[in-house]
């Protein structure tokens, strides 16, 4: 995600700090920022929550509507995923159609969701092949300090755990609650920067970083999804030791969202 | 405006409004200033069921090039509606409708703006409506106002608006989501509190001459309460800075 250059100066720093073990922001390697969730912000939302990762900001919002279903699915919902980098966010996001950040930003949120099988598209017909749930998970993302990734995941969980099928509004009867499994994914990002594998980067490490890998995990500690970025490369050891330290974070991620959507 | 009313909706009565406002009272309002880490200036505003951020960026050079006056920087606010925040879900991008309320926006806080400070600059500020209940355009330049400030922008005054119209015949402030779908008239206005001049002004409905100067009036009282607000909100988060000093 990097379209601004970090000043030579502040790699040097950034690299320096990490030589010696430290990061920009005083945290360990393998520790996570502060995670704030909250939902039903939206009142015009099926369901929304905004995500706080640290300075990183994530609002999402579900929205529903009747429509037809695809051809090779007649008696499925559909699920669609969007993701805006607003100008709002980054003094470097521009406004216009979505870039490829967005697009890949959306795509690994949709991947994570879809391939979980956590939403029960089969609930979501109601007249196979003739009308079905049409599903939208739109990413706001607010402010833009780093790990765009676990932040979209996480409030796209906690919109979609809080979420009411608007069936009343359609005159289709009761409103529901979305039906879903108990088990979402949920990812841990990593990068590697000065040969040093750091948790949850910041912007400003995100920028200067040679690879990234993302990783998705759970309940069981299992792995459910994986992306790689960037132009770097990680060595079979580094890959390990990212999942692992996905697993350990990945739990306690899934405490704050469970959390949140409690009540 | 424009929509048909159902007969069981009565908009009006004993001096009452359909959300049990009086004709001159405002819905609730929160402001709250420096609310994004990333933007120079930023607000949040909640006012009625809206819900709105704006963030200022700049005074950064003007890009592309061809973009730039020699003599002073350019205002450009960006409107727009997130997906999720009307009942139909919108698609994501401008349409027709927030090009123009952007273009009315800037041209509006270009006039309080000490423009010719910086040539060749830009002065970008994004408004996002999160969730839309009638009057976003004026939440929205409140906002603005209030992240300008925020950002340090040097300003004659900080602007903000306030939308007055008519529902049975009756000229009242501050119009909701039912009043502006049926009733007779609504008017944004924005204005730049210590002069009372007017940097936005628009209409649609039927109003009478003499409706019109009541509800003008109207629309700048509501206009003097949110700049109070504002003002106590920019105020709010500068003691908080000395605070932690």
């Amino acid at each position: 995600m990097s379209s601004s250059v970090v000043p030579s100066i502040k790699k040097d720093f950034i690299y320096k700090l990490i030589s010696e073990g430290k990061r920009i922001d005083g945290r360990a390697f393998d520790e996570y920022r502060s995670i704030k969730i909250e939902t039903g912000l939206i009142r015009k939302a099926e369901g929304s929550a905004k995500v706080k990762i640290g300075n990183t900001q994530v609002l999402v919002g579900i929205k529903m509507d009747v429509g037809e279903p695809y051809p090779d699915s007649p008696d499925m919902g559909v699920l669609t995923t969007s993701a805006e980098l607003i100008p709002l966010a980054s003094p470097d996001f521009e406004a216009g159609p979505p870039g490829k950040e967005a697009i890949e930003l959306a795509r690994v949120v949709d991947r994570g969701i879809r391939e979980s099988e956590i939403i029960q598209l089969d609930k979501l017909c109601i007249e196979p092949g003739e009308k079905v749930w049409i599903m939208f998970i739109d990413i706001h993302v607010l402010d833009q300090d780093g790990n765009l990734f676990d932040a979209s995941l996480l409030a796209s969980l906690a919109a979609l755990y809080t979420s009411t099928v608007p069936a009343e509004r359609f005159e289709l009867g009761e409103n529901f609650k979305l039906p879903l499994s108990k088990d979402p994914p949920i990812s841990c990002t990593s990068v590697k920067l000065n040969n040093a594998i750091v948790i949850d980067p910041v912007l400003d490490e995100e920028e200067i970083a040679d690879a990234r890998l993302t990783v998705a995990t759970d309940k069981k500690g299992d792995i459910r999804a994986m992306q790689k970025g960037l132009s770097g490369s990680f060595t079979i050891e580094e890959v390990k030791k990212i999942i692992k330290a996905s697993i350990i974070n990945g739990k306690k991620l899934r405490e704050v969202l469970n959390k949140s959507i409690r009540g | 405006m424009g929509m048909k009313k159902p007969e069981d909706v009565i908009l009006f009565k004993n001096n009452k409004r359909i959300d049990g406002r009086k004709p001159d009272e405002l819905r609730p309002i929160k402001i709250e200033a420096g609310v994004l880490y990333r933007a120079d200036g930023s607000a949040y505003v909640e006012w009625g069921g809206n819900k709105i951020l704006a963030a200022v960026y700049g005074p950064r050079e003007a890009l592309p090039k061809h973009i730039q006056d020699p003599r002073k920087a350019i205002v450009n606010a960006r409107y727009n509606m997130a997906a999720f925040s009307v009942e139909d879900r919108k698609r994501p991008g401008p349409d027709r409708r927030s090009i123009e309320i952007s273009k009315v926006i800037s041209e509006a806080l270009e006039r309080v703006i000490l423009t010719e400070q910086f040539p060749r600059a830009s002065i970008d500020v994004n408004i996002e409506v999160l969730d839309a209940d009638a009057g976003t355009r004026c939440a929205g330049l409140t906002a603005a106002g209030v992240a300008l400030a925020d950002a340090g922008i040097p300003m004659r005054d900080i602007p903000v608006a306030c939308a007055a119209g008519k529902v049975e015949g009756k000229v009242i402030l501050d119009l909701c989501k039912e009043e502006d779908n049926y009733g007779d008239a609504d008017m944004p206005v924005a204005i730049a509190p210590l002069t009372d001049e007017i940097l936005l002004l628009q209409m649609d409905g039927h109003l009478t001459y003499e409706e019109f100067e009541k509800a003008l009036d109207l629309a700048i009282k509501g206009c003097h309460i949110v700049s109070e607000l504002q003002k106590k909100a920019l105020l709010k988060k500068y003691e908080r800075v000395l605070e932690v000093e």
